[in-house]
């Protein structure tokens, strides 16, 4: 039992925290601290000087540009990154394709791709979800039909997150109609966004935003040799893509971050003569808040501290369904801190209202998804009980 | 940072698990000791003693065994886990805690000792009527009449007041709050104790120009040493807080699979699996604080704000398990022929004896808007 950093561990916090501040330009930072929108250029900028330093994926194999660092190294690395207001290397290409390609793919696959996908040459968004396979996913009907050297695939997925900027997209398609046990008969299968056959239609969101859209497929064509892995094994990939970065789902830093701004903006916002930050009442929500996510820090810091030997940690689970509360707990103090200011959500020129109090609806309503997509929080409760207490 | 015990601790853990699953792994055990005075069993605190658990965190020359804040963790989150009604964050933690930190070389030797032989036991009269959780005296006053001090005033609620054999009593004098030595057999010196609704003992201790021993040197004010002793223990209280929401979930969870309605097992219902995991996630978190806290006390660090933060999860965790534990058990839960609701019983005293949660609260947020981030990585811990 130690509290603090090694030394070691220590400089290596310092040399993050250098970086981020330093090295990613202002006018990217500046966005994501003003909570406005991260545009893909800003994405493709940031990941491009990540990548050169090394810092896009440190959790892949060496071999392929990863860095062989302990799992708390990784958890400050992150959390590093969302304090200094850095937009994160794209998970789809990070977290999700990339680790699943450097595990399952074969030789000719991983030299095709991960050099790209580390870089964000290539942009991967995710074919996943159907209209009618959410929390089930393995309900997903998609069907890709052998004929001779492709897959012909004919379907619809839905809520592809930024997909009106991919490139390709790793998709879920459904290869073994016969099969017993619905979960044997999923194959995972790569193919271009432009290839013929494949639409993209945006769906718009709560907030105005354009984040995931329906992708609709008519007969497309796919090699044979964008299978990934073994054909009727692609419900374990899947597995092993979405457990994959469980602690960093936690979005710790983020939601410091977010906090930090709304006693900031609580400090600037005058009611009846005196800051809001003086009233007891809202100082001690902003307090609740930080230290429950004082507490899911360090639940984060448990898990990563236990995870060496590759197992999740029990309490690994808590930190999506906590972590994502907690994220919309900060954006709803957010709103309420911008009071009747919070109604000018589209605002322009000639308007008296803070830039930060326009965000604030708008996010607090995107911010509805956080606890719905990576295994909705029932899932995850369900998990709990399930796993944990065996019930 | 590393949130793992090492093997001594481990082992210390066993000891102290297998000790106490002996006396009171029997809930029935317990209920037969806590019926009658002085609500402990006195062969179980020579066991501990025995064990060294008494003199745990007081140093060597003191009589103690000179372990830190991580190994009463230990101690105190076993103590919770089967509700064992020995006073042990009471009269180790925070009474023997106060003398270990304000008192003399030959007072500590000479109440410490005894202490930690299993043969004396402390209790921290500082309760008043009309406060509430505050660090300082008001209604005892002290006098000095020629070389005695003498103590006048009422110090109520003082957990096993009416059993232990030296009071350590904190009063005031000239505006500063001083603390002294009471001998349970001392003249002026009226104690009625009574039963307190999670096993406990507690006291109505009235000093009527009580003789008294003046703890430490000099009398200045000894309100922030109080202020760091009482985090200390808040710390301890929430581990012992976390032993027994843990038996309290386990025990929950084992009664969902096997109570059948509507011919299945309780378990069969998500309207109660998903509580029992939300349960189960305040408990971790809960424990991820305490955990930290006691590391922030290790390390030096400003333990009295670290207190406030694991007091505040431990408080708000301990409420929502204690009275979860009670509602999926159904009308047995609220009886006190079965286990479950006394660990509700325990968690709802442990949360109002040194503040609780909004009391916390309250203090965390005063500040919050001056700083911009917690971080608990920062070395040692400071707001």
């Amino acid at each position: 039992m130690r509290l603090q950093l090694s030394p070691e561990l220590e400089a290596f916090r310092e040399e993050m925290r250098t970086f981020f501040t330093t090295q990613i330009p202002q006018d990217i930072r500046d966005t994501v601290a003003a909570r406005r929108h991260v545009s893909k250029e800003h994405y493709v900028r940031t990941q491009r000087i990540l990548n050169a330093a090394g810092l896009a994926v440190p959790h892949w194999p060496v071999e392929w540009g990863g860095r062989d660092w302990t799992p708390l190294q990784r958890h400050i690395w992150r959390e590093e990154m969302q304090l200094a207001n850095v937009p994160e290397p794209l998970a789809f290409n990070a977290s999700m394709i990339g680790p699943v390609l450097a595990a399952f793919g074969n030789q000719e696959q991983k030299e095709r791709f991960l050099a790209k996908t580390a870089n964000l040459d290539i942009w991967w968004c995710q074919g996943f979800s159907e209209p009618d396979a959410g929390s089930d996913l393995a309900s997903l009907r998609t069907p890709a039909v052998r004929d001779g050297d492709d897959w012909v695939v004919n379907g619809q997925k839905t809520w592809t997150t930024l997909g009106q900027h991919a490139d390709w997209i790793f998709c879920l398609v459904r290869t073994d109609p016969t099969a017993e046990k619905r979960q044997r008969g999923i194959s995972l299968l790569v193919f271009p966004m432009d290839s013929p056959g494949v639409t993209l239609r945006p769906i718009e969101l709560l907030d105005g935003s354009f984040e995931v859209n329906e992708v609709f497929f008519e007969d497309v064509r796919v090699p044979a040799e964008n299978l990934i892995g073994e054909e009727n094994r692609g419900w374990d990939y899947a597995k092993f893509l979405l457990g994959n970065e469980r602690v960093g789902i936690a979005r710790v830093g983020a939601t410091k971050r977010l906090l930090a701004q709304a006693k900031e903006y609580a400090r600037a916002t005058t009611v009846d003569g005196r800051p809001l930050a003086e009233d007891p009442r809202m100082a001690g929500r902003i307090a609740e808040v930080e230290n429950e996510l004082l507490a899911l820090e360090l639940t984060a810091l448990r898990v990563v501290a236990n995870s060496a030997d590759g197992r999740p940690h029990p309490a690994s689970s808590v930190l999506k369904l906590r972590g994502s509360e907690l994220q919309q707990a900060a954006t709803e103090l957010i709103v309420d801190i911008a009071g009747p200011l919070s109604v000018a959500s589209y605002a322009e020129e000639g308007s008296d209202v803070p830039d930060w109090a326009r965000v604030a609806t708008p996010e607090y309503l995107n911010y509805r998804k956080v606890s719905i997509y990576g295994g909705s929080n029932e899932v995850q409760r369900t998990i709990i009980a399930g796993t944990i207490l065996g019930l | 940072m590393d949130f793992d015990f090492d093997s001594e601790q481990n082992d210390l853990r066993v000891a102290v698990r297998g000790l106490l699953e002996r006396a009171y792994g029997d809930a029935e055990q317990r209920r037969k000791v806590v019926a009658q005075d002085p609500g402990f069993d006195e062969k179980t605190w020579s066991r501990l003693a025995e064990m060294g658990l008494l003199g745990l965190p007081f140093a060597e020359e003191d009589g103690g065994m000179g372990a830190g804040p991580l190994e009463v963790a230990i101690v105190a989150e076993e103590v919770g886990r089967v509700l064992a009604p020995e006073p042990f964050v009471e009269a180790v933690v925070l009474a023997g805690g106060v003398v270990a930190a304000v008192g003399t070389a030959v007072q500590r030797a000479e109440v410490l000792g005894p202490l930690a032989e299993g043969a004396s036991v402390l209790a921290f009269a500082h309760a008043e009527p009309g406060t509430r959780w505050s660090p300082s005296a008001s209604a005892v006053t002290a006098t000095q009449d020629g070389g005695t001090w003498r103590l006048t005033g009422v110090k109520e609620p003082v957990p096993n007041g009416a059993r232990a054999d030296v009071l350590v009593v904190s009063a005031v004098t000239d505006g500063a709050t001083a603390l002294f030595l009471v001998r349970g057999d001392a003249e002026g010196l009226t104690r009625t104790g009574y039963r307190t609704h999670d096993g406990g003992r507690a006291a109505n201790v009235r000093f009527d120009g009580t003789p008294a021993e003046l703890l430490g040197e000099g009398t200045g004010d000894r309100t922030a040493e109080v202020e760091q002793m009482l985090a200390a223990a808040r710390i301890a209280y929430s581990h012992e807080a976390i032993g027994a929401m843990d038996t309290a979930l386990r025990t929950t969870a084992e009664y969902l699979k096997t109570r059948k309605q509507f011919g299945v097992t309780l378990n069969r219902f998500q309207a109660l699996t998903f509580r029992a995991a939300d349960m189960y996630i305040g408990l971790e978190l809960a424990r991820s604080t305490a955990l930290w806290a006691s590391m922030v006390a290790d390390a030096g660090g400003d333990v009295v704000s670290a207190a406030d933060r694991a007091r505040l999860q431990t408080s708000r965790a301990g409420r929502h398990i204690g009275k979860e534990a009670i509602q999926l058990h159904g009308g047995i839960g609220v009886t006190a022929e079965y286990k479950v609701g006394h660990y509700t019983s325990r968690l709802t005293a442990i949360d109002h004896l040194l503040g609780d949660g909004d009391w916390a609260l309250a203090r965390l947020a005063s500040g919050v808007t001056a700083y911009e981030t917690v971080d608990p990585l920062g070395a040692p811990y400071t707001p």
